[in-house]
Order: C-alpha cells, then structure tokens, then sequence
C-alpha cells in the first residue's frame, strides 16, 4: 500500500462521511479496502450518486454477490463491488435484508447487475424489485431450495443418474455411503467459550 | 399440417422468417457447454438468451467446507485455460487479510507463470477465433506452443494444468535451474511462432471479413456492462490493473498495455496477440532480475516447514500435522483481491470468521460479465456473427459457471 493510495482513500472516505443523506450510514476503511454501509431503500440513488460525482465516478459494477449470516434479524448482506477507472480506486458498499424483503434493483444504473442479481436470487434467494427477469442462472432447470445459504447440505437434496430402464435422467434423494467428514478443529482450549453444563461454577472454585 | 387451401396472408409470410433456435450446449463454436436461444428475423439475431450453469459445480459451496489450502486447487478448475492466475487472486486475498509477507523470489516467480499462464489462454483464444470464423491450421500451430508451456507447469508444479502451485504466501516449491533456462530459451523462438500465426491470420481476407467491425464495443458500453481486462482494452482504454493497482513486482517490470481503436473483434485479437509479445518481455525481465532465496516464508505458520527440518525437530513435525489438517487461521475480516488474468478482472472476494475456512468466498469471473452482454453485442449482427463474437469475447466455462 502506498502512501499516495492511502491518501486517497482518506480523501474519499472524508468525502463520504460527509454524504450522510444519500443513505450512507457508516463508512469504513480496512486493509486499503474502502466500505460503505448503506440504507436498502436508498440503494440505486446512492448508486447512482457514485456513478455520477466527479470525485467518486464509480462507473463500473464489479460485482454483487450475497453473504449470509442466519443468526441475525435480517439474515442476507448484499454486497456490491465498484470500480473507478477514471480515478483508478474501488469500494465496496453493503446493504441488509432478509427473505421476504425485497432490495431495489439496480438494473436501471447499471445493466450489468441484471445477471449478478439473478446469480444472488439463485444462490440465497434474495428478492431484487424491478429487476426485468429475475429467473435461476446457475442451477439446473427446475432445482429447488437456496444452495449457498448456511442451512443448504453441501450434499444437496437431489442425486441424478441415467436410468437406463427408464431411457431418461432420474431425479433422488441423496443416498451417502458415508457422512460428509465435518471435523471440528477449534481446540477447547482456545475456541470453546460456551460454559460446559454442571461446569459453572469451576472458575469460581480456582479462584 | 398446413394444406393448399390454407390462406396465406401478409401477417404469416413475417411471422414466417421469426423463428428461434437453440445453440449449444454441445456446439463446437460454443466454446464450452453454452445454451443459446437465439431469436432470430430470418438471418438476423433480434435476442440471445444465454443459458448458463451447465458446468455449475458449487465450487463457492465447497470452497466453505474446505481450509484455506484446501480450497486452493479448486482455482485451477475455474478458468482450467490459464489455472495459476487465478489462484494468484485467490493467494493474494488471503495474504491480505492474514498479513502474510511473500519473499521476492515467489514474486518473481508468480509473475513468470502468470505470463506463461497469459500466453496459454491468448494462444488458445487467439487461434481458436480463427477456428470460428474457418481457418484449421492456427489452432495447431497454437497448441504446440501451448503444449510445451504446459510441459512448464508440469516442471514447475507436477501437473500440466491443474498445478495448485501457487500458495498463501510464496509458491509450492523453487524452480530447478534447469526449468529457468529452459523457459529463457523458449522466449525467442516463440516470437517468430507469434509472427507466423500472425502471417497466417491478421490481414487474412476471411478472418477480416469476419471480424473487424463485429461485435464492436464503446467506452460507456465497456463501463456500464462492467467490461475488463481484452474487452475494455480493445476499445482504447489504456486500463490494465498490473499497471494500475500493481501487484507482485509489476511497477518493477517495463511492459506496454496495447490498446484498440474501435472495439471489435479483430481489434481484440490484434491486443491478445500483442500482450502475448509483452508477456514474453515481461517473463525475460523476471528470469534476469530473479534472485535466489527462500520461495515461501521461513518460520511462518502460513507454510510447512522444510522436509529436511521435519527429520530432527519435533516442533516442525507437529506444524506440519497441523498445517495439513487443521490448517492455519485467518484473521476476522473481508478483502477483495484481484489480478489481471488473460481474460480480465478475476477478482475474489474473501469473507473470514477467525476460523480455519473461508465463511464466504465470492468469486467475480471476467466472463460472466462479457457474455452478460451477448444480447447487447448481437442484436442486429447475422447469425453467423454469434460464434464470432462469442470467441472474441474469450470465454471459458470453468469460471462462469464456477
């Protein structure tokens, strides 16, 4: 990382911060890397916002994919990748939502997104309203569920084979030999936190 | 059945040149397994359909299963043209976020075989578009060449191209001096091989009457479908992100970025065929420049210790247990990281929890974008002017799907 880098992520992230009604929230820096956590509804204004101001000219989408975290109220993070070339620097802006909820569609500023938008429905299910054409892209015709949602098995649902009887391509139930080796290698002694039931009062007793 | 008494009329004379066919997914020029549905106005293309996922193998599901050195060799399997670019990305995101300082010789090294890698997949590219468009005889004078890189990889890593040689923190293991000569000595004559496909293919009458004005792409165009690497270079934008966000020891290296006039096809492959020259360039500076020392990180937990260190110490034994089954921990945090692969912005997006697996990895394929925009680039071409575009375009399976 340089220090005219640097300098200029400090310069825009100053920029930023001072945008607060564009539906900004908070804006980080981490490892040279430039975050913006936004408000959904406001989402394709502050896109275009990006797109259009003389110091950012986020011109180019990169990316936009989902995370998920199924422990928190709304599970989904929708994250977006731009990319100035004009003024050679990137960002990275995050929104929440959950399943039900819809995210705007950014389609209109960036017709880019229409498929990176389609990829995030098909992999976690997340709703974009006023997108054209939000149909599955990378699963199969007809598959069903979420796969890169954390409650998805990695061995899937559904197992295919040629049934040579049948003539055709058979759809069933995933049938494992053996179960999918999940090995658990946080040590107790640096990764469990949790107290250990009828243990709690072991630190008292040392103490 | 339509018989004799049947009326013609105007409405069904148009209704008579729409109709749709289906291209792929087993189709030569479809490079890959490609679904197309093509609307059709007799010869002209009024929409495209692409239908991906067809190569879908959830690499970002198992990948969060996997620790981080397992995880890497499924980066080979992306782009399988050009496999040690991508697994550059990959090394370069987990560096980042666990802070991991790579000694100067790996970088040599990664810069050496990412060209090699360049060259690879432009070579293929280059001479599998005059394929498309009808010429036989590039694509084995190519795939010669390409062979004997692959030879390389082979050398460098045991495998000619699902190599997993490239790790956090360096490459696997140091090149014999005998693979330096030898790539050394394969610079020169590989330029003449370069200007013979040239002969054969650039003022080509046909391959000119099938390319040049087709498929031609602007510079809003370029921007607005999140175009990169080829695809924004062919349309005279100097970007190059070994130029403009420099990695490894590129703002060390003298290389030109080739750049197109008017975006299309043929402007495309002049600029593969010139960085493949630059790559050449860049692959003599490195094996010049390259200094010898350790390729990984010495006392690092990011790297196994040496075999000959594991017969006596006990300490570097269990590292080495550990390293490969628990792997090594990465910082809570996220990074994007990218690099210029031959096709584009291969960029990989890294999420971490603390643990020994990535909890999310995001993983932005040049070629999705570029053949997102298939419909935009075709509508209004002929139909024979969707396999030329579709090769300009350079697109490989392995990464759009993923």
């Amino acid at each position: 990382m340089t220090p005219e880098r640097l300098a200029m992520i400090t310069e825009l992230k100053r920029h930023l911060e001072g945008l607060q009604a564009k539906g900004i929230v908070s804006v980080h820096a981490s490892l040279g890397e430039l975050t913006v956590i936004a408000r959904r509804d406001e989402i394709t204004t502050l896109l275009s916002f990006l797109r259009d101001d003389s110091q950012c000219r986020f011109e180019t989408l990169v990316d936009i994919c989902g995370c998920d975290y199924p422990m928190e109220a709304e599970r989904f993070e929708v994250v977006y990748h731009l990319l100035s070339m004009r003024l050679n620097q990137r960002l990275r802006v995050k929104i929440r939502t959950d399943e039900q909820t819809a995210v705007p569609s950014a389609v209109q500023v960036f017709p880019v997104a229409n498929w990176y938008e389609r990829e995030a429905f098909d992999m976690y299910g997340i709703l974009f309203s006023g997108h054209p054409d939000l149909r599955r892209i990378l699963t199969d015709y007809g598959f069903e569920g979420y796969p890169l949602r954390k409650d998805f098995p990695l061995t899937g649902h559904v197992e295919v084979r040629y049934d040579d009887a049948a003539k055709r391509v058979v759809y069933e139930p995933v049938k494992l030999v053996q179960e999918y080796r999940n090995f658990d290698f946080l040590s107790p002694w640096e990764g469990m936190q949790a107290v250990i039931p009828g243990d709690e009062k072991s630190g008292e007793a040392k103490s | 059945m339509a018989d004799d008494s049947t009326p013609i009329t105007e409405e069904a004379l148009a209704d008579d040149r729409k109709f749709t066919i289906n291209f792929g997914p087993q189709h030569p020029a479809a490079h890959g397994v490609l679904r197309m549905v093509l609307d059709l106005d007799g010869e002209i293309v009024d929409r495209v359909d692409p239908h991906i996922g067809l190569l879908h193998r959830g690499t970002e599901k198992l990948i969060e299963y996997k620790t981080f050195l397992q995880a890497l060799p499924y980066f080979d399997r992306l782009d399988y043209v050009a496999p040690m670019n991508q697994e550059h990305s990959y090394c370069l995101a987990v560096e980042r976020l666990a802070g991991i300082e790579v000694p100067e010789r790996a970088k040599y090294i990664r810069v050496i075989f990412s060209e090699i890698g360049r060259i690879l997949s432009h070579l293929l590219n280059v001479t599998t578009q005059a394929l498309d468009v009808g010429a036989l005889t590039p694509p084995l004078w190519g795939f010669e060449e390409r062979e004997k890189l692959m030879v390389f990889y082979e050398r460098a890593s045991g495998s000619r191209m699902h190599a997993a040689y490239f790790r956090p923190g360096g490459v696997h293991q140091d090149l014999p001096p005998e693979l330096v000569e030898d790539i050394h000595r394969f610079c020169d004559p590989f330029l003449k091989v370069v200007d013979d496909i040239e002969q054969l293919v650039t003022e080509n009458r046909i391959f000119k009457q099938r390319n040049v004005d087709i498929g031609v792409v602007s510079v809003p165009d370029a921007l607005a479908w999140g175009f990169s690497g080829v695809m924004v270079r062919g349309s005279g934008l100097a970007w190059d992100l070994r130029r403009a966000e420099p990695y490894e020891v590129y703002s060390e290296l003298d290389f030109r970025i080739p750049v197109g006039k008017n975006g299309d096809c043929w402007d495309r492959y002049l600029c593969r065929v010139e960085e493949m020259r630059e790559s050449i360039k860049i692959i003599k500076q490195c094996i010049d420049k390259m200094p010898v020392g350790p390729v990984l990180p010495d006392h690092s937990k990011f790297a196994p210790p040496r075999r000959a260190e594991m017969k006596t110490s006990m300490e570097a034994l269990i590292h080495h247990f550990k390293l490969y089954t628990e792997g090594f921990h990465v910082p809570a945090g996220e990074a994007y990281a990218c690099v210029e692969a031959p096709k584009g912005e291969f960029g990989v997006y890294l999420v971490t929890d603390g643990g020994n697996r990535p909890y999310r990895l995001k993983i932005k394929a040049p070629g999705y974008a570029h053949l997102h925009a298939m419909d935009h680039l075709c509508r209004g071409h002929m139909l024979a002017d969707v396999s030329a575009v579709l090769g300009s375009l350079d697109i490989v399976f392995g990464e759009i799907d993923r």
